[in-house]
């Protein structure tokens, strides 16, 4: 069917290079898009369920297998809900190890999908495979600069996937100074790599796109946002983490698995790398914000295909907050603060790779869970993403199928979507009549 | 010559964890001469696994169509992996692609063979199905012939990654 017909369909049966599975209809009517449903048909995840009756203690370890890929995002917002929840404060050395731990996973979520999955999308090949010929620099680069991210989350966490360190309170047993020290040479070999990533992807030729966002993230009196802060918005919302269920609301989409966040009264909006870097560019390190300006980069980005290159400089961000960390690293005198047991609820919010991660916890007098509730990133973009491809597909109508089915998929990409963790996706069909 | 045996898969979603359950019975008999550790399938990671042995050995579950609890044996650094074993990894980067990305960088290490197990559900939950925990216990008595007669020197006790 070509491009100058006025009833078009095109049909992807599983879209590559997306954490989990699912799938994209989009109806267009003489070049009008009539209907964009993200379907998400991967059987929905139990963990809400799984988690009642479970003791509060089990709670991070249980959560950081809802994702492979940012497994430390969920039990950083699972500790913070519980300490909530239980009037737990840890100490100034014990949140900067927390921070630490974050670091690496940003670094190696950031680096695979930037280099290995999206990357393809912009330099025309069908996958980072497909890139080693012409590229094999960056594919290096890339799986040297991750295998860093992944040596910092195993020396913090315990081992890469999965870590198994973190505990309400702190940690099970701290890293000494010498081993932190030692892995120094290592993340300063990566900053110089992430310096030439960000001018890498810089250099990518982007759509002509801008979105009117409402941007959602963290924001921190003095820190780019990771484990702390208050709920912001581009369009004034300030809110304590405790109140977010009387902002954001979820809603059954019919036509997907996974439940779809709003916030209340305005609808879609925008968590992530995007949102992070447009709600607080003054918090980033001076060198990450240089980097930014020479590759082109606003202190605002509009442009969700830009979100490489925002990918690229939080990835340089999270080398040199590391680095700093490291050279402060003082271990905490007692790796875990005392926890007593009492009924509660308590809320945590933490940036992962992805965004906004939201959990919330109901304990009883035991510290038995009696309810619980996660809010992944991916769930709460999801009618972004449709808002985006509703623009974007009128402006394309000229691409042959084939490309505009490509420009699609990469447009879904931007999001690095997680939809193991949302519950779910993906498949894509495009049709015209 | 080091030799490591990688289970592959995801254990929360049922026959997807048939290689991940291979590695756990290879620990708890005890293994001499090899290094056991597990996977979810993150081909990077994968990829870092390949480059640290000689010789390595992956033990994943796959959805090709076969009859459950088809066993398939592939000498992957002789061929690359069929096209069917690309699709069981729900991330879309799984061993197939792992393998092939370190052919690619030459990173492959001299010998790779992987054992495929056909499983017919991958739903949420932990229990294998009747026909693959058959299989898993065929693949188990095969991956410890395989390690008895590679050559190389013999460790006490099992190296546990």
């Amino acid at each position: 069917m070509s491009a100058s017909d006025s009833r078009r369909t095109i049909r992807v049966d599983a879209l590559a290079r997306v954490e989990g599975e699912g799938a994209l209809l989009v109806r267009l009517r003489d070049g009008r898009v009539t209907d964009v449903q993200l379907r998400i048909y991967e059987p929905p995840r139990f963990f809400e369920a799984l988690l009642r009756g479970r003791l509060y203690s089990e709670a991070p370890d249980i959560t950081a297998r809802i994702c492979g890929i940012c497994p430390v995002a969920y039990q950083m917002s699972a500790v913070h809900a519980l300490e909530a929840a239980l009037g737990v404060v840890v100490d100034a050395p014990t949140r900067a190890l927390r921070r630490l731990l974050y670091c690496g996973e940003w670094i190696e979520s950031h680096v695979l999908h930037v280099a290995m999955l999206h990357a393809p999308d912009f330099l025309g090949y069908e996958s980072a495979l497909h890139m080693v010929p012409e590229h094999r620099d960056l594919v290096e680069l890339a799986l040297a600069m991750k295998k860093t991210g992944n040596d910092l989350v195993a020396l913090v966490g315990g081992r890469e996937i999965h870590p198994i360190n973190v505990r309400v309170g702190g940690f099970y047993k701290v890293p000494e100074k010498r081993a932190l020290r030692a892995l120094v040479e290592r993340l300063e070999r990566a900053r110089e790599g992430a310096r030439r990533l960000v001018a890498l992807v810089g250099g990518f030729s982007f759509p002509e796109f801008e979105a009117d966002y409402e941007f959602v993230a963290l924001r921190h009196p003095d820190e780019y946002p990771m484990n702390q802060g208050r709920l912001t918005s581009s369009r004034g919302l300030d809110a304590a983490v405790s109140d977010y269920e009387e902002h954001f609301v979820e809603e059954h989409a019919p036509h997907s698995n996974a439940l779809q966040s709003i916030l209340r009264r305005r609808g879609a909006y925008h968590v992530g790398p995007l949102a992070r870097y447009s709600l607080n560019f003054d918090r980033l390190s001076e060198g990450a914000r240089d980097a930014a300006r020479s590759a082109g980069l606003g202190p605002v980005c509009r442009n969700p295909f830009r979100s490489i290159v925002v990918r690229s400089v939080e990835t340089l961000f999270a080398i040199e907050e590391a680095l700093r960390l490291i050279g402060e690293y003082e271990p905490p005198d007692h790796p875990q603060a005392r926890v007593e047991v009492h009924a509660g609820t308590g809320h945590g919010c933490t940036e992962a790779p992805r965004g906004l991660l939201y959990h919330r916890y109901q304990l009883d007098a035991n510290g038995l869970i009696l309810a619980a509730k996660i809010v992944p990133p991916t769930a709460q973009n999801q009618r972004s993403i449709e808002d985006d491809l509703r623009q974007l597909v009128p402006q394309s109508l000229d691409l042959p199928d084939d490309k505009l089915q490509w420009r699609c998929e990469q447009a879904i990409r931007n999001y690095d979507p997680c939809i193991s963790c949302a519950t779910h996706f993906l498949k894509l069909t495009l049709e015209r009549t | 010559m080091s030799l490591l045996v990688i289970g592959v898969g995801n254990r929360d979603r049922g026959d997807d964890g048939a290689g991940r359950e291979v590695a756990r019975r290879l620990r708890e008999q005890g293994v001499v001469g090899a290094r056991v550790t597990e996977c979810r399938g993150d081909a990077a990671e994968l990829l870092e696994a390949l480059s640290g042995a000689d010789r390595v050995i992956v033990v994943d579950a796959a959805l090709s169509g076969a009859h459950p609890g088809t066993v398939l044996r592939i000498e992957a650094h002789q061929e690359p992996l069929p096209q069917a074993l690309r699709s069981a990894s729900s991330h879309g980067w799984g061993v197939a692609e792992a393998v092939e990305l370190a052919r690619a960088l030459g990173r492959l290490p001299q010998s790779v063979v992987v054992y495929a197990i056909e499983g017919p559900c991958f739903h949420p939950g932990p229990d294998l199905s009747p026909a693959v925990r058959q299989a898993v216990e065929r693949v188990t008595r095969r991956v410890r012939q395989e390690i008895e007669r590679t050559p190389g020197p013999r460790r006490a006790g099992a190296d546990v990654a």
